[in-house]
């Protein structure tokens, strides 16, 4: 079932929560919407789900517009950061809830609670009371719960915000694969952006209530549309007006044409990843990322005077962005001194 | 490890009175107690079969001792029940509405606390007394003993429910929705059993309150044999020199708010019985390496 928005306005007295938003979710994708905190990413959510009202606009669900219908009758699936569990009902009442307003029978219930209960990994947990639950185990149920009902869509507010980073990482890759088995619609806001590319095949970028861009984390990362995604996709430095990814930045020890002077202010080891901290003459700060290797190569220590090539530039002077990786970049002088230099952009 | 299982384990690190000084504090509190509460409390049962066991059962069983145990009980489970219903009710307008003069009417909610009960009374008596300005007296009537029990505990149920409102997680209201529960089935399914250990703790309150007033009856509902509550009745034995009489009829007041708080405590177990950690003294989880830690960090516009 598609999920479309048409010209969502929304505001909270004079917070501009939503600010002409459109967005079309293709039938069976898993989307997300990442934004900052305060970028209208949950109003919008909400608004689908409805349980926020629309100031203007229209919500479609599989061509229908259910902007006038009732959550009850909406069919979608919730599921909130901070789990939302009927904390007075075990597991098992919890996921049947849906189920019981339905007028189901109970050996019907049973044996579908069970089977969602296998899914999410809670089975013999069914008597618990969701405090006797861990933070991710209760996650887990608040899915089965809205999944129990076998609904339109899935809509997923920060599902993993209140989670601790590894429980969080695990969820991710079993809510994709869960995804892969039901291929019900899914869209999930997060503010993580590593989490939005590696959960979602398709991204909505957004800010202060408007839909920045949209596309798959390939297209937001090569090319950017606005300065917030290309600062907000990924890493980046800002030179002036014009912007470049640290692992794009080369890094030489002999002075060389159309690359800058620069000192080494902190050199951070991030397992595999170095983050070597840069002050350029004019004190703008810029960091470059190098693998180990690159570092051992170049000897770096702190206070030491290098030179910095930026590979890939890109600005948004209202022109049309660069991302070809050519036009904008430094001309790439043939290097004099080969084993002094190391390119980061592998 | 859990957040909720640190309540599971009772005294934790914090200040805590060390060696000599642990005992010491017992014993203050035990001493206490016994002069303040339990020595009297026994001194009245003690009293009351001074004369032995028949003398009781005489005086309690006298018509006009059951006759006030009767009227007194019967008003108090009427009053706490209206009490229950409309305290729920005010609890959550004050909380979930938005109104002009939402302040003042928290405010004075308290007021019957606030109070002196013989004010109560002739405020009561002002408004439906015999020069009742609106044409209503209902003085010296059963009802002006419902009324005037109605009004000093209003504030019980208010009071206890209103918390638990405040702290309710909005959006498990939200998820029961999403899953197809009208407002009524939300009501009743997700917002009522969770306020049922507040309610159940008001009620007790209230309850208790109710079958001990005495000076808002007095002058509102009278002493007349047909309004006469216990505590009336009970000075009256006083006044009239029955002292057995009077430590007899208390004594059954007090086995009937013990009784009252029995079941109220046991309806508060079984409300929030989702709150104790597993009957197994199993806290662990299987799934180890599963932090539970709460992060507040989305404060998006709603």
């Amino acid at each position: 079932m598609g999920i479309t928005v048409e010209g969502a306005t929304k505001s909270f007295g004079d917070f501009q929560a939503l600010n002409d938003v459109s967005i079309d979710v293709p039938n069976g994708s898993l989307t997300a919407l990442l934004g900052p905190s305060g970028s209208g990413k949950s109003t919008l959510l909400r608004a689908i789900a409805g349980l926020e009202t629309l100031d203007g606009g229209r919500v479609l669900i599989d061509d229908e517009d259910v902007s006038k219908k009732p959550t009850q009758k909406r069919e979608v699936g919730f599921v909130f950061q901070h789990y939302a569990a009927f904390k007075h009902m075990t597991v098992f009442e919890n996921v049947a809830f849906g189920l019981k307003i339905r007028k189901w029978d109970k050996d019907k219930i049973s044996g579908r609670v069970h089977e969602l209960l296998g899914l999410v990994q809670l089975e013999g947990l069914a008597d618990r009371y969701p405090s006797q639950l861990s933070g991710g185990q209760r996650q887990r149920m608040a899915l089965a719960r809205a999944l129990a009902v076998e609904p339109q869509v899935l809509l997923l507010d920060e599902p993993f915000g209140a989670l601790d980073a590894k429980v969080r990482k695990d969820l991710r890759t079993w809510l994709r694969r869960l995804h892969d088995e039901m291929h019900v619609t899914t869209i999930f806001v997060t503010h993580d952006q590593e989490e939005a590319m590696d959960v979602a095949g398709q991204l909505v970028v957004m800010n202060e209530g408007r839909v920045e861009q949209s596309g798959s984390a390939d297209e937001l990362y090569e090319q950017p549309a606005t300065e917030f995604v290309m600062s907000f996709v990924g890493e980046v430095n800002r030179l002036g007006e014009q912007y470049v990814r640290p692992h794009d930045m080369t890094v030489a020890l002999d002075r060389d044409d159309g690359a800058e002077e620069a000192m080494v202010q902190r050199i951070v080891a991030l397992g595999f990843e170095i983050r070597v901290e840069f002050v350029l003459g004019d004190g703008t700060e810029v960091w470059a990322q190098l693998t180990r290797a690159e570092l051992q190569k170049l000897e770096l220590r702190e206070g030491q005077i290098v030179y910095l090539r930026p590979g890939e530039i890109k600005s948004f002077n209202g022109d049309v962005p660069s991302s070809d990786g050519h036009g904008a970049s430094t001309p790439h002088s043939p290097p004099d001194d080969d084993d002094a230099e190391v390119s980061a952009a592998v | 490890m859990e957040a909720h299982s640190a309540t599971a384990s009772a005294p934790r690190a914090g200040l805590r009175l060390p060696g000599v000084g642990a005992g010491l504090g017992r014993g203050t509190v035990v001493l206490y107690l016994s002069l303040i509460v339990l020595l009297p409390l026994a001194a009245l049962t003690s009293q009351s079969f001074e004369e032995g066991f028949s003398t009781f059962w005489t005086q309690v069983t006298s018509p006009q001792a059951v006759r006030s145990l009767e009227l007194t009980v019967m008003c108090s489970l009427i009053v706490v029940a209206i009490n229950a219903v409309f305290g729920t009710i005010i609890a959550w307008l004050l909380v979930r509405d938005e109104f002009p003069g939402k302040s003042v009417v928290n405010a004075v909610i308290d007021l019957p606390f606030a109070l002196p009960t013989i004010v109560a009374s002739l405020t009561l008596l002002a408004l439906y007394g015999n020069d009742s300005p609106v044409g209503i007296d209902i003085s010296s009537t059963r009802i002006a003993v419902v009324v005037a029990l109605l009004f000093v505990t209003l504030p019980f149920v208010v009071r206890a429910v209103q918390p638990l409102l405040i702290e309710m997680d909005r959006e498990m209201e939200e998820a029961a929705a999403s899953l197809g529960a009208g407002g009524f089935t939300v009501f009743r399914r997700i917002i009522f059993p969770n306020l049922l250990p507040g309610l159940a703790a008001g009620v007790a309150l209230a309850f208790a309150r109710a079958l001990g007033e005495f000076g808002s009856v007095l002058l509102f509902a009278g002493g007349l044999p047909q309004t006469m509550v216990s505590s009336v009745f009970i000075r009256q034995q006083i006044e009239s020199g029955n002292d057995i009489g009077a430590a007899a009829v208390s004594v059954v007041l007090l086995v009937a708010a013990l009784l009252m708080l029995a079941v109220i405590t046991w309806v508060q177990r079984w409300g929030s019985r989702h709150e104790r950690s597993s009957g197994g003294g199993l806290t662990v989880m299987p799934m180890s390496g599963e932090n539970f830690t709460k992060v507040e960090d989305d404060d998006e516009g709603h």
